[in-house]
């Protein structure tokens, strides 16, 4: 397994008036390859946890286990971890800070002491991979739009071929379009190099797209953990943690309720159309 | 390191300190940090500690958080200490190699230690009990007067209440800046001075275009809104005297009273 985590807690500002308590006593285990997602609503700590996962932050208690490796053990390396463990930021276009593309998106593998040939190499297949051609390896990152700016980004993490890849909400404010762009091609990386993804993102319909296992956090705890077919199954008790499932469950739900003998185990817009075709079928209406 | 600054750093409690007019807590702060100066006796300071320690009581915050700003003057206090001990002239008490020390230094430094000590907490108190924003108006309508002089107090006081605004979230920024940095293998750590300085290029750049981007949005906002400066602007909660504050300046003026006796009954 790649990553363990064990009663982890956190609380921000930590012996002031302010003192928020932001993850609370969280344990979790993500085996390698697996396409994570989290969800939660506003302020559930899902950025928080994540932070934790490569050592940005350290937790108030608890443990963390990167390949079996206690992170927290005097003279682990922060600095090699945080390059296996890649994460993208909410908003990382604010970290962009290089004269052109090309140079920002080097920054990441230039870190980790490659040969320049390499890092080059690196950074053009990240960019090819976000979808930014040679065109935009010579502009200014304060030209580009806000979409470009989130490719260049994330660009600049995969660069560096993290073995876990952590994205924090990565299609906010992306058009559909660039959203599936970006999406799928981190599922084939995912597949391909057997990568392990974590998904932040508020978009049900993402989630349920992408990824194999959903846990959802609730005011920084975990509330379900399991397959997406199972997590939506709860989309009452999602709905009041102020969350909800796929449009397709709904709609699925709803025809069984009015009596369709309709599967409504069905997450993702294909497996829905399967599903209704398939009782459509059995009733033989077409 | 940042965190031990408590000045500027408001805490929210209920209590007769924090609902006082912000001009009175102004004033009675400067009336108190400008007595400080005056006394030169032991009767003066136990005058003063009991003034402070009833406001401090009065205002409901933990002590902890008074004292936390102490940490950052004490080197500052340590050397004052020591110059005041040895370079005071009288007479003396005890002699070490060339160095002595006299009974006025003595005096001279503890003196001093307590001024600077009740000058930070004095002024730790006021800013823990009123938030910047009204600190700053009551600063502008406490120096209203001098408008007629043709000094921009709104604007002034404006540009304060947006720069304090500022300081917490350019410090969130510039954590979260230096975290995704980090996430790409930046170090801030380790080095010699110049590749310490060299590794800052990735944290200052988005810092300042991130900074400039808010401030232009903000004066847009500002702008869309209709702000055009101070004239005819009137406030949505304008600042008005109540029976505490004119209690508040009865007591500081007891307090003056009190401190200017002890110090003339009680010269040392
Ligand atoms: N720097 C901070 N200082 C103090 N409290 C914070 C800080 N950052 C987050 N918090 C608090 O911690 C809690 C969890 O925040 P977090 O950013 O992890 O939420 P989130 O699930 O990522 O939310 P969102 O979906 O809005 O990104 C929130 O209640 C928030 O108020
Ligand atoms: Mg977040």
């Amino acid at each position: 397994m790649s990553i363990k985590i064990e009663h982890v807690s956190y609380s921000y500002g930590q012996g002031t008036a302010y003192e928020k308590k932001a993850l609370d006593d969280i344990s979790l285990e993500i085996p390698q390859g697996q396409f994570v997602g989290i969800i939660g609503h506003t302020g559930s700590g899902k950025s928080t946890l994540i932070q934790h996962l490569n050592g940005l932050m350290r937790a108030s208690s608890g443990k963390i286990y990167f390949h079996g490796e206690d992170i927290y053990r005097e003279g682990y390396d922060m600095r090699a971890l945080r390059s296996k463990v890649g994460l993208v930021f909410q908003y990382p276009e604010h970290q962009l800070f290089e004269v052109d593309v090309f140079s920002d998106v080097c920054f990441g593998p230039r870190n980790l002491g490659l040969p320049p040939e390499e890092v080059e190499a690196r950074a053009r297949e990240a960019l090819d991979q976000v979808g930014l051609g040679e065109p935009y390896y010579k502009k200014s990152p304060f030209e580009l739009s806000g979409g470009q700016k989130r490719r260049a980004a994330i660009a600049g993490i995969l660069a560096m071929h993290p073995e876990v890849l952590i994205l924090d909400e990565p299609t906010a404010g992306l058009d559909p379009r660039g959203r599936d762009e970006i999406l799928d091609q981190v599922a084939a990386l995912q597949k391909e190099r057997g990568m392990t993804v974590l998904l932040v993102s508020h978009s049900m319909e993402d989630v349920a797209r992408y990824v194999e296992r959903i846990v959802v956090m609730d005011d920084g705890r975990i509330r379900f953990d399991g397959t997406p077919k199972k997590v939506f199954a709860h989309y009452r008790e999602l709905e009041e943690i102020g969350l909800g499932a796929p449009q397709t469950v709904y709609v699925l739900r709803g025809l069984a309720e009015k009596g369709f003998p309709v599967n409504t185990e069905a997450t993702t817009v294909e497996e829905a159309r399967d599903a209704i075709l398939e009782a459509l079928g059995r009733r033989n209406v077409c | 390191m940042l965190k031990d600054i408590t000045l500027g750093q408001y805490y929210p409690r209920d209590s007769v300190i924090h609902r006082l007019d912000p001009r009175t807590k102004l004033v009675g702060t400067l009336v108190f940090l400008l007595s400080l100066f005056l006394f030169r006796s032991f009767a003066c300071c136990l005058v003063a500690t009991l003034f402070l320690g009833a406001v401090i009581r009065a205002s409901k915050v933990p002590f902890g958080f008074m004292v936390r700003g102490l940490r950052s003057i004490m080197v500052l206090l340590a050397i004052t200490m020591f110059f005041n001990l040895l370079l005071t002239p009288g007479i003396p008490v005890l002699r070490i190699w060339k160095l002595t020390v006299t009974r006025e230094g003595i005096l001279q430094a503890l003196f001093m230690a307590i001024r600077l000590i009740y000058l930070i907490i004095g002024s730790t108190v006021m800013t823990l009990t009123t938030t910047p924003n009204h600190l700053t108006d009551g600063m502008e309508k406490g120096l209203a007067p001098l408008n007629r002089l043709h000094v921009p107090v709104h604007e002034v006081s404006m540009m304060m209440s947006i720069a304090l605004r500022f300081i917490p979230i350019l410090m969130e920024e510039t954590d979260k800046i230096m975290k995704a940095q980090m996430a790409r293998g930046a170090d801030f750590e380790s080095g010699g001075l110049i590749k310490k300085a060299k590794n800052l290029v990735p944290l200052l750049v988005p810092l300042f275009v991130s900074a400039f981007r808010r401030a232009n949005d903000l004066a847009l906002a500002m702008e869309a809104r209709g702000y055009r400066g101070g004239q005819g602007r009137t406030k949505m909660k304008p600042l008005i005297y109540q029976k505490r504050d004119y209690g508040a300046y009865l007591i500081l003026a007891g307090y003056l009273v009190c401190i200017c006796a002890a110090g003339i009954l009680s010269p040392l």
